[in-house]
């Protein structure tokens, strides 16, 4: 936090802000640690180990098939280049693949079942596995109707998933929510069907590793018209030291259903930086909606850039019917170095992708994240609102695509980015890439210092409030709408967040 | 780092067809952008800096042929006093040419340059070209360095009393033209270049732009009409103290047009704007690829950029503001936009920002779409028919660009031309 503090920041920016930025880029909460006996596979990545993660996950043979063809197509692969991150090579052959809690080597048939110590150590990130009415620690969820305050938790622990709540009563609705490994086992007409189909096998070399490897994640299928009675979210918490964790989601919204999933993630502080690549795949059919949230909170690093996670996640939606709908909202705080950008791809007529970022880089971490929004049906559209917020000697990027085909004829899209420095040390950086190949449709993309409505403007002032006071309330009321796009318990991890105005920002 | 096989064998092929002029001089400056070449070699499709525009025409060993383009309208800013230098297929023509004297100029020939003891441009020539290959390579003009034909250097010691014209004809169906301009305007002095004419049926042109403290420049730039040539053109600038440099172009068709400006603001206070309006139908991809450095305290940048295009053509803008540690008080805007006529044309467009100073002011904004219909609405509803409704509402979208040109004169002409490309294609 040093640099931070030594930092001089320029007059104008928000005190608040810098406190905030301050108080998020601290000591990291989340660092410690839970010692429990672990079964690793051996270290490195060989044909052998992708058999083994088969293997060890009961998986039928055309899983296994799959996962060698996967193996062969990284092999060809080369890691992407593009990405304004930069660090040490990567030994793919120094970590391991694989690795569980001894006592997971049954699997609980139940939560009672669980090795306490993995209970506790979920506990303690707050994210208690019973099938309780409140999250712990979530403020004035007492108000909420009780049916609103549910949340369903799948939790991976490292390369396996611990246990799903409120499995029983999701049955009840017609909900199938339960880690990606059971998926395999009791619905594989539903897995084979969808698996790969958003993200292809091949389509980046992170994809490809984790289609490889992929140990567990979480599996979501909402059946039609039916709108899940709860919040579904997955906590991932990587612990052993030289692991990857490499977690697939699959979620499906058949026509006409809803589904709220979030997501949230941690891991110890460890002088050693650690290899998470993740995969998504969002199936939407038509008249369906998927809101999906990410609190993104890997360990950092230190301030001088000694260890953290490298975060290299592949996230795509597919809005596959007519009028289907999704919304992707993340607060990007951790990891050393992030290369993520959850894409829409809006196949349906009159499909909606949304994509609200807030991403957060301090000391030496790098960020590199946006998203892509490929128009192909009629009447679509698309928004992005993306906050970068550099400090220290961090680096933060945008990078997005927005793509109108030929086809996608009256489509819309919006596009603002805004980008704040503390100190002179950082850096902020905006990538976007515009294609528009029909002329019904609108694009525009902005990035501006400031961009505050001159009637909101007006109003306040007119109230009496000064310049400064004017701007800071309506930035902050822009950033709250943001945020505001996060389920409640989500809401109050980021809260911390919500003090951040954009005051001398840059485009 | 060695090259590919396929961009080996692609750069090799195009330089064995080509041999480095004979030219005292300038002759290792020649040879190190030679080097640059084989080390970085030629663009290929796949390269990011050519997503949006295929270069295989530009680097193919022959140039695809462009037939001759003749019509009865009179050449562009040729009712203007101006100091004519003219090339004809690449080559300097005297005949054709008014006396290169003038005061407050120094013009030669690049030729010159080569046999003259100590010119000035010599340690200038090329300098600015492999400056400009860092942070993104451009290979393209490496190559025009190491085998430019001919070019002029200018020297603009004062403030010359009328504009510097350089008219480039074209009447060989196959030329292939390397032009390569040096040119340096010194403390306090002050001058308007004017370039135009489509030049060959492939042109590569190279200017090196060096603005000592508090000089200034305006640049003009139409890039003739309705012909078929390829062009490939850089444009390396370097700004002092408290300089100026103002550009503007105007693109009117041409099958393949890739324009780049390389600006860096080295002297505090200094200001560049580069401006850029671009009328494409048919078989017509106009690409403007802008990079700006700053490197200096409160200097400011403007890239101004409008495209309308209609029946399948394709606009591009490539265009990034990088603001480098300790560039504080920069004020760096950026617009590109296109207006599309129909749906059979394109715009892509990619506007970067890279900024490392927190004091800094830097915007861009792209938008893209078709006409706006409330204006239309409007016009109609006056009793304006469609078709000069829509070169009005064209115009307008255009007019942004075209107020950066500073002469009231020179951008009435700019906008004369627009109105009579706009009126031939109403029919």
């Amino acid at each position: 936090m040093a640099v931070l503090d030594e930092t001089q920041v320029k007059e104008g920016v928000d005190q608040e802000t810098v406190d905030a930025v301050r108080e998020v880029g601290g000591a990291y909460k989340y660092g410690w640690e839970t010692d429990i006996e672990m079964e690793y596979a051996p270290k490195g990545l060989t044909p052998d180990i992708v058999r083994l993660i088969s293997e060890k996950n009961e998986e039928p043979e055309w899983m296994t098939t799959w996962r060698l063809e996967a193996y062969d197509r990284w092999l060809t692969k080369e890691e992407p280049d593009w990405a304004m991150v930069d660090y040490p090579e990567i030994d793919f052959q120094d970590q391991y693949y694989y690795a569980r809690p001894k006592s997971m080597e049954v699997k609980p048939k139940s939560l009672d079942e669980v090795d306490p110590k993995l209970l506790a150590t979920y506990e303690k990130l707050g994210i208690p596995l019973k099938e309780q009415m409140i999250l712990a620690g979530v403020e004035g969820a007492e108000d909420a109707p009780a049916e609103g305050r549910k949340v369903a938790v799948d939790a991976v622990f490292d390369s396996v998933s611990v246990g799903t709540t409120f499995q029983a009563e999701l049955k009840k609705a017609g909900v199938i929510f339960c880690s990606i490994s059971e998926a395999i086992k009791e619905h594989p007409e539903l897995v084979r069907k969808y698996l790969g189909s958003v993200v292809p096998v091949s389509d980046n070399f992170y994809a490809t590793l984790n289609s490889a490897v992929f140990s567990d994640g979480s599996f979501v299928y909402v059946p039609p018209g039916v709108r899940c009675p709860m919040e579904l979210s997955t906590y991932f918490r990587i612990n052993a030291e030289n692991t990857g964790q490499f977690e697939r989601t699959l979620i499906i919204a058949d026509k006409g259903s809803y589904v709220s999933y979030l997501e949230g993630c941690t891991a110890p502080q460890r002088d050693t930086s650690q290899l998470h690549a993740a995969v998504v795949e969002i199936i939407i059919e038509e008249d369906a909606e998927v809101k999906y949230s990410t609190v993104q909170n890997w360990y950092p690093g230190d301030e001088n850039g000694k260890g953290g996670i490298y975060n290299f996640v592949t996230k795509r939606a597919d809005c596959r019917g007519d009028r289907a709908k999704v919304m992707w909202t993340q607060v990007e705080t951790g990891s050393a170095v992030t290369w993520k950008y959850p894409s829409c791809i809006l196949r349906g007529n009159e499909s909606q992708g949304e994509f609200y970022s807030i991403a957060i880089a301090n000391n030496m971490q790098q960020a590199d994240t946006g998203t892509k929004m490929i128009h192909l049906g009629k009447d679509t559209r698309s928004r992005i609102v993306s906050k970068g917020i550099s400090a220290g000697k961090a680096q933060n990027t945008y990078r997005g695509l927005v793509s109108m085909h030929p086809k996608a004829k009256n489509s819309r899209n919006y596009t603002q980015c805004d980008s704040l420095l503390i100190g002179d040390k950082c850096g902020a950086h905006t990538v976007p890439y515009i294609e528009v190949k029909n002329n019904s449709s609108r694009v525009e993309h902005e990035a501006t210092t400031s961009k505050v409505d001159d009637d909101q403007m007006f109003y306040c002032r007119q109230r009496g409030m000064d310049e400064e006071e004017a701007v800071a309330l309506v930035v902050n009321g822009f950033c709250k709408d943001v945020l505001q796009a996060l389920p409640m318990e989500f809401a109050m991890e980021a809260q911390q967040l919500v003090a951040i105005s954009l005051e001398g920002s840059v485009g | 780092m060695a090259l590919d096989d396929r961009r080996q064998s692609v750069t090799d092929e195009r330089l064995s067809a080509m041999v480095v002029p004979d030219v005292g001089c300038t002759a290792e400056a020649r040879q190190a952008a030679l080097g640059r070449v084989r080390s970085l070699g030629l663009p290929q499709g796949r390269d990011e800096y050519w997503k949006f525009t295929r270069p295989d025409t530009l680097v193919q060993p022959d140039a695809p042929a462009a037939s001759i383009f003749k019509d009865d309208e009179t050449p562009v800013f040729d009712s203007f006093d101006r100091l004519k230098i003219v090339f004809v297929d690449g080559v300097f023509a005297p005949d054709l040419s008014d006396d290169l004297s003038l005061e407050g100029v120094e013009i030669d020939r690049l030729e010159d340059v080569c046999c003259t003891d100590d010119h000035w441009a010599e340690e200038l020539y090329g300098t600015l070209e492999a400056a400009g290959q860092t942070p993104v390579a451009r290979p393209l003009a490496a190559l025009n360095t190491a085998y430019a034909g001919d070019g002029v250097t200018i020297r603009v010691t004062g403030k010359p009393s009328k504009p510097i014209s350089l008219i480039y004809t074209h009447e060989a169906e196959d030329s292939d033209v390397f032009l390569h301009h040096v040119i340096r305007v010194e403390s306090g002095a002050e001058a308007t270049i004017l370039e135009n004419g489509p030049a060959a049926a492939r042109f590569n042109k190279c200017m090196e732009i060096d603005i000592a403290d508090t000089g200034i420049l305006h640049h003009i730039r139409a890039q003739g009409r309705d012909h078929q040539r390829r062009a490939v053109t850089h444009m390396f600038a370097r700004l002092g103290r408290e300089s100026v440099f103002k550009s503007f172009t105007l693109t009117a068709n041409g099958v393949l047009t890739r324009n780049e400006c390389v600006i860096e603001l080295t002297g505090d206070d200094a200001l560049a704007h580069v401006a850029g309006a671009c009328v494409g139908d048919g078989d017509f991809h106009h690409d403007d690829t802008v990079f700006v450095t700053h490197d200096a305290v409160n200097c400011e940048s403007r890239q101004v950029f409008k495209k309308v295009l209609r029946n399948g053509a394709t606009g591009v803008f490539q265009g990034k503001i990088l603001v480098k540690e300790g560039a504080q008080k920069t004020d760096g805007y950026q617009i590109s936009q296109s207006l599309l006529l129909d749906d059979d044309s394109q715009f892509l467009a990619k506007p970067e920002l890279e900024i490392y100073a927190d004091d800094v002011v830097c915007s861009h904004g792209s938008t893209s779409g078709a006409i706006d219909e409330d204006g239309m609405f409007y016009l109609r509803a006056r009793g304006v028919p469609k078709p000069i409704a829509t070169d009005l509402l064209t115009l307008a979208f255009l007019a942004e660009a075209v107020e950066e040109i500073e002469n009231e004169d020179l951008r009435d002409e700019i906008n004369t031309r627009l109105q009579s490309w706009l009126e031939r294609r109403r029919g």
